[in-house]
């Protein structure tokens, strides 16, 4: 709630400078630092590294190598647990599960928020700042708080086992951020655009969907892929709402996959690498925009 | 953040579309044009009003405020989690979860995790963030990967590192290898070592973010001051301790800000690795887990509610606290700050 006002209207002082100077300075051609530096820089990135590599060089491994040698490289590789698991229609099917929430979730959180946020930066009226202080005060709301009877919410609107009661709830919870993120974006806009639009003859709606969105277009696209990443990886909801196996989820995929393979560790391991796959790729497709959205996130 | 923003996709559109110093000072002043508004009439813009955020404020109340309401009413009742509660108890769940010595528990570990979080994560980061902010080849390299296992799933890691934990894992296979073999140890079930265990698994998950948060605010620091304290001729543990880490407060007091409501609310990894049985013979459980445990499995909804609202209630009074006696500061600095 407050707290959270308040980060943000830090925020917006923080961010002022021009960036494309900044970024210059420190990235233009640099000379090579000690090889200390070097040193706990590989150190620490093979801490990050070496688990998820783990997982994934795990699935080449047959169990014999795994229960014999934990720790070793495969040898020889076998590629036949991801071949079985990428052969099993229950992968892609929660594969497919995971992109629908994920997708949908997505869609809804920036439709949504757009929306609202648009209201609260552009509209004047005597409600405003409650309605803003509503959505920052959601920030301090965790789902695991709410999640029991947010379940019978969900019963009663008869979503349990549906894909459409993870991914309601998911926006909702969805909006805080975007809202806190692109009030400031939608703020920015000169009022003098508005006025052009206006003496034009468009309307208010009409400078909403001809110049507000594509002028936010890089907080929606931050929003965006915060949701689709907090989607992708939710647990508690998904553990709660989807009953059926045909319904699940990846995350939910990949936990009850390796309790019924326990004994088949190197088939968890290839499932739990592919299933970490798609999040890997989406991640450094969209690497910049991710740091970037979540220390902006965090800042305002 | 806006750097980031700025120099990718939507360059050129950034100059009016960004956020600027002082927006927030806007925000109290009536923004759209006045003579405008009245021609429009006032029926027309309350239904724009209406129309553009019903649906955002609908679903929000629906599924969020209205389920933290919902378990805040369940907690005054003994509740079994089907039909309407019945049984009226008042307070009673709240003195038993004062006197419950299972909650006792959860709280300390919940608050053993914040302290060490914050102890362990935050040196850590700064110190490689420093490290990393210094003019070395492939650091937007170092930066991808080190921020991996926050962008992996809370269950996939879980899953990865609940295997690699076994006593017949590779944790141990590895110390036995490299001459280490006095080390091994059962990670997960020793109730001495479990809480350290899951420590080390929360730092390496989340160290990542905390490095790039750093990082991020380290380089919004403007290099002049580097500069200026260099030609008064500041020596580098000088400028690190008069500088940077004065400057980079404001960074530092959010992060912590968000590690101390993400210590209070931990769940998935804990759950993951530990289960909802073992955590608590393990001494790993945390109040998100007993809630659980209590509600879901136990079959006792109200008690388990009333877990629910103890839980927002102390990240409600720490997030206040927090505000009022840490972030000050940094409110007070953004507003002389804003006119720089």
């Amino acid at each position: 709630m407050s707290a959270t006002t308040a980060t943000s209207r830090m925020s917006s002082t923080t961010r002022p400078k021009p960036p494309a100077g900044r970024r210059g300075k420190r990235d233009r051609p640099q000379k090579w630092g000690s090889p200390v530096t070097y040193f706990v820089a590989l150190l620490f990135v093979g801490v990050c590294v070496a688990p998820v590599l783990f997982i994934v060089l795990g699935g080449f491994r047959t169990n014999a190598q795994i229960t014999t040698e934990p720790a070793a490289l495969p040898s020889p590789w076998v590629v036949g647990n991801y071949l079985d698991v990428l052969k099993s229609t229950m992968f892609w099917g929660q594969f497919a599960n995971s992109l629908v929430v994920a997708i949908a979730s997505t869609v809804g959180i920036v439709v949504l928020g757009l929306m609202v946020s648009f209201v609260i930066a552009r509209y004047d009226f005597k409600l405003k700042g409650a309605m803003y202080s509503l959505f920052a005060a959601g920030l301090m709301f965790p789902m695991v708080v709410a999640i029991t009877p947010l379940y019978l919410v969900i019963k009663d609107l008869g979503l349990v086992d549906n894909l459409l009661g993870v991914i309601i709830p998911q926006i909702a919870f969805g909006l805080p951020v975007t809202v806190i993120i692109l009030v400031p974006f939608l703020r920015a806009i000169p009022n003098e655009i508005e006025e052009a639009a206006a003496i034009d003859g468009t309307s208010r709606l009409g400078f909403f969907f001809r110049m507000v969105v594509p002028l936010s277009l890089p907080g929606v696209v931050t929003v965006g892929i915060l949701g689709f990443v907090g989607s992708w990886n939710n647990y508690i909801l998904p553990l709660y709402i989807l009953n059926s196996q045909a319904n699940h989820t990846l995350p939910l995929g990949v936990q009850v996959f390796s309790s019924q393979y326990s004994t088949d560790t190197a088939k968890v391991l290839a499932f739990t690498s592919l299933a970490m796959l798609p999040a890997l790729i989406f991640f450094s497709v969209f690497e910049k925009r991710i740091v970037g959205g979540l220390t902006g996130a965090v800042k305002g | 953040m806006s750097n980031t923003l700025g120099t990718d996709t939507a360059a050129g559109r950034r100059p009016q579309g960004a956020p600027r110093a002082g927006d927030a000072d806007t925000a109290t002043s009536p923004a759209p044009p006045r003579a405008a508004a009245h021609r429009r009439g006032r029926t027309r813009t309350r239904l724009e009003i209406a129309a553009l955020s019903a649906p955002a404020i609908i679903t929000f109340l629906a599924f969020v405020i209205f389920p933290v309401a919902l378990a805040a009413y369940y907690g005054f009742y003994q509740w079994k989690g089907y039909g309407d509660p019945t049984d009226w108890v008042g307070l009673n769940n709240y003195r038993l979860i004062l006197t419950d010595p299972a909650f006792h528990d959860v709280l300390w570990h919940n608050g053993l995790i914040l302290v060490l979080s914050l102890l362990i994560q935050g040196p850590l980061a700064i110190a490689l963030a420093l490290l990393l902010n210094q003019r070395i080849r492939g650091r937007s390299t170092i930066r991808v990967l080190i921020f991996v296992p926050y962008i992996v799933s809370e269950v996939i890691v879980g899953t990865g590192w609940s295997l690699m934990l076994q006593s017949n894992g590779a944790v141990n296979d590895l110390l036995h290898r490299i001459g280490l073999g006095s080390l091994e140890a059962d990670w997960i079930a020793d109730p001495d070592l479990a809480i350290w265990t899951l420590m080390a698994i929360i730092t390496w998950k989340y160290i990542g973010f905390a490095v790039i948060l750093m990082l991020a605010g380290l380089q919004s620091i403007p290099d002049e001051i580097f500069e200026a304290a260099q030609i008064d001729g500041a020596s580098y543990w000088q400028i690190q301790r008069r500088i940077t880490l004065p400057l980079l407060g404001p960074t530092i007091r959010i992060w912590a800000f968000l590690s101390i409501i993400g210590s209070l609310q931990l769940f998935d990894l804990v759950y993951i690795i530990w289960g909802q049985y073992v955590s608590g013979t393990a001494g790993t459980s945390t109040m998100a887990i007993h809630m659980l445990a209590q509600g879901r499995n136990a079959g006792n909804y109200g008690y388990g509610s009333a877990v629910a609202v103890v839980m927002f209630l102390i990240s409600l009074v720490v997030a206040l606290l927090y505000q009022r006696f840490v972030l000050r500061r940094d409110l007070r600095g953004a507003v002389t700050e804003g006119t720089v």
